[in-house]
């Protein structure tokens, strides 16, 4: 394995130099709250803990959490901790209700965040002379303009696509010498498909080599599909607008998890309705704090993001500890005839079945009945009724058997469920209640 | 062996389709001979025999449709009672599976072929090769 590191100081660390400067972090942004957040400062009094309580990182487990709700207190500027002179850069998050959650961001925050992508990118491999077609969203989302600005500091030359036009998209790698690109999984299955169908081969066409693919999670299938098609590397990222946008988690050559970077962020995993944290190697909420965020600093903050800690030694080096795969959002998940579903088991499982195209869609309705809508791949049609027939109820099983809830499964065109340039809307849910 | 290329469309259940499919053949000149449909619940598949399969196929492969060619057998019936009849049977006796068919009416009330799919074409055709049927040809097809 290929090792090289961007900041191999921090990157390095040992564990308990690591625990030390969590701690020295720890100490100060708690304070800092404490002195000038009013919300901050009325939590923890409700409480009744203060910043000098904390004696090692585990102490902040006495702190209360920090919710979406608690963002909307005092909205907008409210959970500054710096005066607005000092605040140079807004993002929202992609709110489906109401008003979007505000993110501020110092000159300092941007840029250690863009050491965040610039470490996560070194890690993968990429050098300075990569070129990165960057098609995620440019504007109030994080994902484009945080990931713009490590690549930069990093010192590869960045195309700001943006998504969509897949056209254009793909002219720009052929005219560029794309070698990595940046967007959603299900974009980048978009994408892939119409390579394949304009005829144009991976290695005499385009010529990538990495693809930093996030802001969806996605199952192990669906990055296998990808790389085949692409004939790319692909590297889960993980990150939330919240803890400032793509660059939180990463994966290294060694797969197996996606490192968080801990000298920026304290990471809890917790059980989501008592609140406690989990025996190591179960499934929780991921809970993170910022260690060294300028301008917005939270503390523990419930990403709603399920996820295990994966606390063996990472074969590239880092001491920095890895998550698992996000497993999906504790939002993402609904639960019919009492069975918890989350969407990644579903393409998990559509993914492994061949005669499978890309897209599908869950249709929840009447009374807790789901239905599972799925492309039929162009190619595996033989003009045969029967072997659509084999193919759906092969559908309809393994579901059964992975979900423990058989689902209604409607075979469909291909090309004819809604595409996804951006998030794709996996889940309708219609049911009467 | 004397084949024909039967068309076939994958189709969900869903108002309009059939007249976007049928649409597309008349905008595009191409005569139906023959058709059946064959549909479970929420999809189905809609087979044509037409006059220039090759064609047809490429038009709604280019419309982004999911199609296939399937090779068919079609056998001349006689116009009289029973007619239907001794073919199936000579088929049947021979152990061959009919797995889809439909009816292509040359001239009315003339000359008509019972055309149909079969799993294994080249031993169908062994079978029935010498039981003194007439066998649709696809140069016979073309207007």
């Amino acid at each position: 394995m290929e090792k090289n590191y961007f900041n191999p100081k921090v990157e390095l660390l040992s564990k308990e130099d690591l625990r030390a400067l969590q701690l020295k972090r720890l100490k100060s942004i708690l304070n800092r709250v404490y002195r000038r957040v009013p919300h901050y400062r009325k939590k923890f009094r409700q409480a009744g803990i203060r910043p000098s309580s904390l004696k090692s990182p585990d102490d902040i487990r006495y702190f209360p959490f920090t919710t979406k709700e608690d963002l909307f207190v005092d909205y907008p500027y409210g959970l500054l901790a710096e005066p607005l002179e000092k605040v140079v850069r807004l993002h929202t998050s992609s709110g489906t209700t109401g008003k979007p959650k505000a993110i501020f961001f110092s000159k300092r925050d941007i840029l250690a965040q863009a050491e965040l992508i610039a470490r996560s990118l070194v890690m993968s491999g990429a050098k300075a002379r990569d070129v990165l077609q960057n098609s995620m969203t440019y504007g109030l989302f994080t994902g484009a303009l945080v990931m713009h600005y490590g690549a930069e500091l990093l010192g590869m030359l960045v195309i700001p696509a943006g998504p969509g036009n897949t056209e254009r998209q793909i002219e720009l790698m052929q005219t560029f010498g794309t070698t990595c690109i940046h967007m959603t999984p299900s974009y980048a299955l978009y994408v892939a498909t119409i390579i394949r169908e304009k005829g144009l081969k991976p290695g005499r066409d385009i010529h990538l080599k990495r693809a930093y693919l996030g802001a969806e999670s996605y199952s192990e299938e669906t990055r296998g599909k990808i790389e085949d098609m692409l004939g790319v590397k692909v590297y889960n990222c993980y990150g939330l607008s919240e803890m400032g946008g793509p660059g939180v988690g990463f994966e290294c050559p060694a797969r197996g998890g996606l490192h968080l970077w801990e000298d920026a962020f304290l990471v809890e995993v917790i059980n989501p309705k008592t609140g406690e944290r989990v025996l190591p190697g179960e499934v929780g909420e991921l809970v993170l704090t910022t260690l060294n965020r300028n301008a917005m600093p939270l503390i523990r903050y419930r990403t709603k993001d399920l996820t295990t800690l994966v606390e063996e030694p990472c074969p590239c080096g880092r001491s920095h500890i890895k998550i698992a795969r996000i497993l999906g959002r504790s939002d993402d998940m609904f639960i019919v005839r009492g069975v918890n579903i989350f969407p990644q088991q579903i393409e998990s499982v559509l993914m492994g079945i061949k005669g499978v195209a890309q897209n599908y869609q869950i249709i929840l309705d009447g009374y807790d009945e789901m239905t599972v809508k799925v492309e039929v791949d162009r190619e595996f049609f033989d003009g045969r009724i029967e072997r659509l027939i084999k193919l759906r109820d092969e559908i309809t099983d393994r579901l059964k058997q992975a979900l423990q809830v058989r689902p209604k499964v409607e075979l469909v065109e291909s090309g004819t469920l809604p595409v996804s340039e951006g998030k794709a809307k996996r889940v309708i849910d219609n049911r009467i209640l | 062996m004397k084949l024909v290329e039967i068309l076939s469309i994958f189709a969900e259940n869903r108002p309009g389709k059939l007249e976007k499919i049928t649409g597309l053949l008349a905008e595009e000149g191409i005569n139906i001979l023959g058709f059946s449909i064959a549909s479970v619940k929420d999809f189905g598949v809609i087979k044509f025999l037409v006059d220039d399969v090759e064609r047809a196929y490429q038009r709604f492969k280019e419309r982004g449709f999911t199609v296939a060619k399937l090779p068919a057998f079609g056998i001349e019936l006689v116009d009289k009672p029973g007619g239907l009849y001794e073919v199936v049977k000579k088929i049947s006796k021979k152990g061959i599976n009919i797995e889809s068919a439909l009816v292509y009416v040359a001239e009315t009330r003339k000359r008509a072929f019972f055309v149909f799919e079969v799993e294994d074409p080249q031993n169908t055709w062994d079978n029935l090769k010498d039981e003194g049927f007439n066998f649709l040809d696809s140069s016979q097809l073309k207007a």
